[in-house]
């Protein structure tokens, strides 16, 4: 589950990591009086204007805006909230934007990055930072791997001071600037373990330039970036509360109601699949007969028939859908309580389009015998004998 | 020889009276694996519907059953505190089947298992298999004379959710050849099994690792387990998208495997940053992308089939038949 970054920075200032003053608006209205608010509270005149929203590119969107007075601030806020902000992550259609982060504007001395994510292979939290920040991690990892740090953490334990203090360190932090990125790094830690993320980010953590209140200046997160396991939301109501389901794909949504996972995809041919691998190896083998799978749909392994029936009306909500591939191998699933589910479907929506079912495994028999019998109600269904089969005949029948 | 299990190993459920518990344990009696008991906390002292005895605890259970095996199916939230009842209670095998473990729940269970694994004897590790995976089974003949009540002979050892009957016991294979099968997902599993057992051969043992990001046996230490098997006459991989398991497996192949090894990858066509059902199966950071693994394994000179209906066909060709 991904939060906004106004939710992730709150996150951060509640465990003690130090923010620019700001605030969220959801009106033009509001710009500019928030706009002196902050500005005032952080005694300067510059404010970022950040549209809240899931997808990243913001910034070349036009959707991250410095302004310097309530004019500009207000401009800058009727722009984000009344266009659609279209960026590579997004899709042509671009996505509405409902909040801004309005926050106080920082002289930037040096820009570092700081993440916590799980490491699969050695099976352990790890610290990553490096001192070249505000920028994709990602590209610093190809074009200078020297620049990144990885520290990994104690299962039980967690981050210790002294990781974190050999850290700050070799970002060439020093003096008081060193404690305030341990105590960063620290609660970064907290969150990530006691939230249950699967990434928490800052990005990029600044240094500010020395003033009279910081003579060595002051370390502060500017932007943050929080994912969570979605198996352990059940524990956590406060990042529960956070879900902004606006953010979402309505057709994922409606599927996940029904314990189905569900992926949009670009291509014309729904697939329902039992199990994640099965479902993925579905899509891999219209790609390799020359069709293009319309999404990823698993109906996991305790399906009921209104699930199934679900299933259909989800996959043929999609206008672009021109024929569906049902792939089933039965183990816990049983064929029979599928091949029902597509009858219902069939009675209550009506197959126009071809329908091509393979079904193997628990209760096989059954479930070919109820289609069979079900014939007048399925005048586009073919049967297929295997995956190979099934994988042409639906590209076939898609044109 | 198989393994991990065979007819002899004696198997608990935990979790046993929970709906799923109670079918999959029927699943497995039926099969003729050597089911001793379960355990669900309250419930101690009752039978189940096959006639097995209940305990409130896993150490009971081992008590009095000699239990080695267990398979786990209680709710994610208290999953991992399973697992680590059944490796204090002395269980060498833990397979857990829960599907939506919280994934710093595994970080700290995997640091406690390995806690327990180095203070432990050489070669009284515990092994566990999962969580979010089908099980483990080591198929037995379909035609003896059984208990009377299924048409299994006993000779085998099912733990999981896996249908029984597409496994082919060497005995009953075309080929008199048997491969071990090692796989992230369930259904393409059965899928393997399905076509390896129609093109005539029989399997030693399969083992579902799971695709959660932490778990408990990975493909390598798999398949380690798969060459040092005489049984075993080819081992077949399936992976998908997402980590680096398969790339360091195919490093492994081509140092230490001397058997035909065939694989498959799913996940070909699956957009970066989403996840594909499975906790794990998401290709993220540029890491992960099945392309990488697929290089990596042919390199490794694993016979990979590009299309999921030639995952039998490849392990034939692997094996030079």
């Amino acid at each position: 589950m991904k939060v906004h970054e106004y939710q992730a920075r709150q996150l951060l200032a509640d465990a003690g990591v130090p923010v620019p003053p700001g605030a969220v608006i959801e009106s033009v209205e509001d710009a500019a009086s928030t706009y002196k608010q902050v500005t005032r509270d952080a005694g300067t005149d510059l404010a970022v204007i950040k549209a809240q929203v899931h997808a990243g590119g913001r910034g070349k969107a036009g959707f991250v805006k410095l302004v310097r007075n309530p004019e500009d601030a207000t401009e800058a806020a009727r722009f984000m909230l009344s266009n659609k902000m279209v960026s590579p992550q997004t899709g042509p259609e671009g996505l509405e934007v409902k909040h801004l982060l309005v926050a106080a504007g920082v002289d930037i001395e040096k820009e570092f990055y700081l993440a916590i994510t799980t490491d699969r292979a050695t099976r352990r939290n790890v610290l990553i930072a490096s001192s070249e920040g505000g920028v994709e991690i990602e590209e610093v990892a190809e074009k200078n791997p020297d620049a990144i740090m990885k520290v990994p953490l104690h299962p039980l334990v967690g981050l210790e001071a002294h990781q974190a203090r050999t850290v700050a360190f070799r970002l060439g932090l020093k003096g008081k600037q060193v404690n305030q990125a341990v105590k960063v790094m620290l609660a970064l830690s907290k969150v990530f373990i006691d939230k249950d993320c699967t990434i928490a980010e800052i990005n990029p953590l600044v240094l500010t330039p020395p003033s009279k209140d910081h003579p060595d200046g002051q370390v502060l997160a500017i932007d943050a970036k929080f994912n969570f396991d979605d198996n352990a939301t059940f524990r956590h109501k406060d990042i529960q509360a956070m879900f902004d389901p606006t953010e979402e794909n309505p057709a994922e949504l409606r599927a996940q109601r029904f314990g189905l996972s569900y992926i949009a995809l670009d291509g014309n041919i729904g697939c329902l699949v039992n199990g994640a691998g099965l479902a993925m190896s579905t899509m891999d083998i219209i790609k390799h007969h020359g069709g293009e799978p319309a999404n990823f749909l698993d109906v996991g392994g305790g399906a009921s028939e209104e699930a199934v029936t679900e299933a259909f009306r989800i996959i043929l909500s999609d206008n672009s859908v021109k024929g569906i591939l049902v792939n089933i191998f039965g183990g816990i699933m049983r064929c029979d309580i599928i091949a029902q589910g597509i009858i219902n479907a069939a009675k209550e929506l009506g197959f126009k389009i071809p329908l091509v079912v393979r079904l193997e495994g628990s209760n096989v028999d059954a479930g070919r015998k109820l289609l069979e019998d079900a014939a007048s109600d399925l005048p586009t269904l073919q049967a297929a004998t295997d995956l190979t089969d099934a994988a042409k005949k639906v590209v076939a029948a898609v044109g | 020889m198989a393994i991990l299990v065979d007819a002899d190993t004696k198997v608990i459920c935990q979790g046993i009276t929970g709906s799923f518990g109670a079918l999959h344990t029927k699943g497995c009696f039926d099969y003729g694996t050597n089911m001793v008991g379960g355990v669900t906390p309250g419930k101690g002292g009752q039978k189940d519907a096959n006639g097995l005895p209940i305990f409130d605890t896993v150490e009971q259970a081992v008590k009095a059953t000699g239990a080695e095996a267990t398979m786990i199916f209680v709710p994610p939230p208290f999953a991992a505190d399973a697992i680590m009842e059944a490796a204090h209670a002395g269980i060498r095998l833990i397979c857990c089947i829960t599907e939506g473990v919280p994934v710093q729940d595994m970080v700290r269970a995997r640091r406690l298992l390995d806690e327990i694994n180095t203070e432990c004897a050489k070669g009284a590790e515990i092994v566990l298999v999962g969580p979010n995976c089908p099980g483990v089974i080591t198929p037995g003949p379909k035609t003896g004379e059984g208990d009377g009540k299924s048409k299994y002979t006993g000779a085998g050892c099912k733990i999981g959710i896996m249908p029984g009957y597409i496994h082919t016991h060497v005995s009953e294979a075309k080929t008199g050849k048997a491969v071990g099968i090692v796989s992230r997902s369930g259904t393409l599993t059965y899928e393997a099994v399905w076509q390896t057992s129609s093109r005539g051969l029989g399997q030693s043992t399969c083992v579902g690792i799971g695709g959660d990001p932490v778990r408990g046996l990975n493909h390598i230490e798999t398949i380690k387990l798969f060459q040092e098997d005489p049984a075993t006459d080819g081992i077949l991989m399936i992976g998908e998208i997402g980590g680096s398991d398969e790339e360091e497996a195919a490093a492994y192949i081509k140092e230490h495997v001397t058997k035909p090894v065939a694989a498959f990858i799913a996940g070909q066509t699956a957009p970066p940053g989403k996840r594909m059902g499975h906790a794990g199966a998401i290709i993220s950071g540029g890491e992960g992308s099945a392309d990488d693994k697929i290089k990596a394994l042919k390199a490794a000179g694993v016979e990979v089939a590009m299309s999921p209906a030639d995952m039998g066909e490849a392990m034939v060709k692997a094996m030079g038949m």
